[in-house]
């Protein structure tokens, strides 16, 4: 009997499809629904961020780095601010650090939400998202209430905040804290340890820890794999070495150690985490002037520096280059989205397209972050 | 008498046309509540409102406003499609799906067609939807469909195994493949259902038939065909208009098919659930109406809980789990009538 | 193991590969390295157990608007928790630098993008194409001395 002839198929996922998370485009070579070959390609949301940069004042690339991770922004601008006051050799207030730990936190649970919740429409349960979002809605509130913008806040300015925050803002916070301690358990209970949903992201796409570390990953992506790293802890910054906290990593209790799940589960258990920190932060803000050290001019004198901090999605890293001038020499941004998408080839070989959703999902990208 | 329509007409043209006819005015009305329930089931299970404004009441004309939108909207035909087999497929899937009311008993006093093998014919007419998809799959000449529709083929074909297997067991227990005769079975009081019967296999079987007609539907966690989130929309993306919407009212009018053969097999049918009190033909509506849509909104809670199958799960929970437990269940309930 | 030390390693290593050396008056510590072997001070750098640079940071395109280009490796090693800075620079005439994709696959993207924006060749790289910007775009944009096109695709692109 002569052997069945079959061929492999290209097909295009996106920049249009609702689960490549924006306008990314993935080539996709199938065998039937085994893929062969995933090939990402980016650059549809490129916005030239860096050469925007190098046209503006130090204080004006912050809106710009807002709209990098745009489900982030707190995080882009903690980074960016860090970076420029280090150029200037600024001290900042504490209290004001102590607020930009707190936003940054409430920014990470509210990044992770939307990546769990995004997670579970992705797997098909569609419910679990719409929690995600009625929680998310409430972090939201609190930044509103605080800098009137909801999603890219330019709140964090180099030397000090744009504005403080009121009692009004601890209270809900508190709130918040309250009412979202049951509800990671409801999620766990609806989506996490659901069944089907374990079948689904449990071996798959599974990333052993060097690979993940030579491809450069970073944040729930590389903790997933089993490697205990994460900058609060690491490479600490800010005033985090304040607060008592864990670094979470993944365990491989439903499949093997850099599945799917684990990677979605390390946000689960980082968002509990991210509450603990806020717990302590809320309570010992103490009291200053959160405008006070900030310059008149940003003038920084002549001299680089790479600065890093953990987003939710893992390590942003600024290099900035300061010719003296009043604008950026060089200002690169290594987003953590970048490193973490380019090993989506070396994890999506084999697996079916149902599988290849998941992967993507679990890896946690933010188109804007990727092309900047 | 099991046509009331023959009583008034006798056999004839006129009594054809009208029993042919008197689902279909059953199924429009039904498929707009059924859209709106689900519309409103899924709201508020994920806490949220739903439609609040359209027709005033909670959202109630939403379906109606959508039904219109959908008939207004451009009738697209892509230019690599095949043009025929395109344009049949839609009326395929719901010819599939409509073929089956004819022997479904709506009331002791209402069904289609009498034939002695109703719930066999409704099996194999069902199976007439596999065909539609798998060319509305193959015409759209797009790869997204036509993955779609394989997994369609598969899905169905091994589903209906299973579901063919529980629907045995209780043909060995009423003695009858009439539909009429089966729920004739079950009259008295509701502990005479089958679901309760040679207990507890024949609600082991009833499991089975309900997990594998969620199947049959495309209905989640078996949504593998449209999978939005994987496929677009699978076999139906390059669908649009009242293309589409026929496509969205087979689902609708499966949905309705499933329920009702589940309700007669194993609930009772049109039987009341205390014996003669309210019973009668308009009684006998109204239960199986009622029951059908329980299991409907089941149906509907299942979808917005539990997350969505891969194609080789699926294809093992049929072959490795649902096939050999009804098997088994054949055995048992077979034993126990020979020996009874 | 401090800036110092890392340098005094490489230059054992390496007597010819090292250009400069700067670790007073700046934030991080830099080493420019000869262009041709920046591949062999990277291998070595990632194999030596004790220096086990395993983690590339960033890789960077910069423009020092001197008629030279240059790349910036941070690097970092996770097991030894030290980091160094390597810097490269080669002419705008003939921007050749090999690829160190082969040992940090990191590289791959960011090598990529410096391609892209810069117009920074690194040989041996196994898919030096254009990555943020599309495939037929004139010039690199973050060159010092880049003229945007006209035209792209009759579509107007100065605003």
């Amino acid at each position: 009997m002569p052997e069945l002839r079959t061929e492999e198929m290209v097909l295009n996922m996106g920049p249009q499809h609702p689960s490549t998370h924006g306008v990314l485009r993935i080539e996709l070579v199938v065998d039937g629904e085994v893929v062969v070959e995933a090939i990402p390609h980016i650059g549809y949301l490129h916005r030239c961020f860096e050469k925007h940069a190098e046209a503006m004042n130090y204080q004006q690339v912050v809106p710009y780095c807002d709209r990098m991770d745009y489900l982030a922004s707190m995080s882009n601008d903690f980074s960016y601010v860090l970076g420029v006051e280090k150029l200037l050799k600024i001290q900042v207030p504490e209290r004001v650090e102590y607020i930009r730990v707190i936003m940054a936190e409430l920014q990470r649970i509210a990044s992770h939400l939307v990546a769990v919740g995004t997670y579970g429409l992705d797997i098909g349960a569609f419910t679990p998202f719409l929690y995600c979002f009625r929680d998310r809605e409430m972090i939201l509130d609190l930044f509103e209430m605080t800098c009137g913008a909801r999603l890219l806040y330019n709140y964090m300015w180099p030397g000090g905040l744009s504005h403080d925050i009121t009692p009004a803002f601890i209270e809900k916070t508190k709130a918040f804290i309250k009412h979202f301690r049951p509800a990671v358990k409801e999620l766990n209970d609806l989506l996490s340890y659901n069944e089907i949903f374990v079948k689904r992201t449990a071996n798959v796409g599974i990333l052993p820890a060097d690979v993940a570390v030579n491809y450069g990953a970073s944040g729930p992506t590389l903790r997933g794999s089993g490697v205990k790293w994460d900058l609060r802890k690491d490479d600490p910054y800010s005033v985090y070495h304040k607060f008592d906290w864990d670094v979470v990593v993944g365990t491989g209790e439903m499949g093997t150690l850099g599945d799917c799940w684990d990677r979605y589960m390390v946000k689960v258990w980082e968002m509990e985490q991210s509450l603990r920190i806020i717990e302590q932060a809320i309570d010992n803000i103490p009291e200053g002037d959160v405008h006070a050290a900030i310059p008149k001019r940003v003038r920084p004198p002549v001299g680089e520096v790479y600065v890093r901090s953990e987003t939710p999605r893992g390590e942003l890293g600024y290099y900035i280059v300061s010719d003296g001038g009043q604008s950026p020499f060089r200002l690169k941004a290594r987003a953590p989205s970048f490193s973490n998408l380019s090993l989506l080839p070396a994890i999506s070989r084999g697996y079916l397209i149902a599988d290849m959703i998941a992967i993507i999902g679990s890896v946690d990208i933010v188109l804007g972050d990727v092309d900047r | 008498m099991h046509n009331f329509i023959t009583y008034y007409l006798g056999t004839g043209f006129w009594t054809s046309l009208l029993s042919s006819i008197l689902p279909l005015i059953w199924i429009f009305p039904y498929a707009l509540v059924a859209m709106w329930i689900e519309l409103k089931v899924s709201a508020h299970m994920q806490d949220r409102l739903g439609p609040m404004r359209t027709g005033g009441w909670h959202g109630w004309a939403q379906p109606l406003a959508d039904v219109a939108k959908l008939m207004q909207k451009e009738d697209i035909i892509p230019v690599a499609a095949d043009k025929a087999l395109y344009v049949l497929a839609p009326v395929l899937v719901f010819i599939g799906s409509y073929a089956a009311y004819a022997a479904i008993p709506f009331s002791p006093a209402y069904i289609g067609a009498n034939i002695n093998l109703g719930i066999f014919y409704i099996i194999a007419v069902s199976a007439i939807v596999v065909l539609g998809i798998l060319m509305a799959g193959w015409a759209s000449n797009n790869k997204w469909s036509l993955l779609g529709a394989m997994r369609t083929a598969a899905q169905l074909v091994s589903y209906e195994i299973p579901s063919s297997l529980a629907v045995l067991a209780v043909i060995m227990v009423a003695g009858s493949m009439n539909l009429n005769d089966i729920c004739a079975a079950q009259s008295g009081w509701f502990w005479n259902w089958f679901a309760f019967g040679r207990f507890p296999f024949l609600f082991i079987t009833f499991v089975i038939y309900f997990i594998a007609s969620l199947a049959e539907t495309n209905r989640a966690p078996f949504d593998i065909p449209e999978a939005e989130s994987e496929l677009v929309a699978g076999y139906h993306t390059e669908y649009s208009g009242m293309r589409f919407a026929f496509f969205y009212l087979a689902e609708y009018a499966n949905m309705f098919t499933v329920s009702a053969v589940a309700t007669l097999l194993f609930f009772g049918g049109w039987n009341s659930p205390f014996g003669a009190f309210m019973s009668g033909p308009v009684w006998g509506l109204f239960w199986l109406l009622s029951k059908a849509m329980v299991l409907i909104f089941v149906q509907i809670w299942l979808r917005w809980t539990l997350p969505r199958f891969r194609v080789d799960q699926l294809m093992y929970l049929s072959w490795k789990v649902l096939t050999p437990f009804a098997l088994a269940n054949i055995f048992i309930v077979g034993l126990w009538t020979v020996l009874k | 193991m401090n800036a110092n030390e890392i340098h005094e390693r490489i230059k054992t290593a390496f007597p010819d590969a090292i250009i400069e050396f700067k670790s007073e008056g700046v934030f991080e510590p830099f080493i420019v390295i000869r262009p041709e072997l920046i591949r062999e001070v990277s291998r070595y750098l990632f194999e030596e157990p004790d220096l086990n640079f395993d983690y590339l940071m960033s890789l960077s395109g910069v423009d020092f608007n001197d008629g030279n280009l240059g790349v910036v490796y941070h690097l970092h090693s996770m097991g030894r928790k030290h980091r160094i800075v390597l810097k490269v620079r080669v002419s705008k005439g003939k921007p050749d630098v090999p690829s160190v994709e082969s040992i940090w696959k990191t590289a791959n993207w960011h090598e990529r993008e410096a391609f892209d924006l810069f117009g920074i060749l690194f040989l041996n790289h196994p898919d030096l194409r254009r990555i943020l910007l599309p495939d037929d775009w004139e010039g690199f944009p973050l060159r010092k001395d880049y003229k945007v096109q006209e035209y792209y695709q009759g579509m107007k692109v100065p605003y």
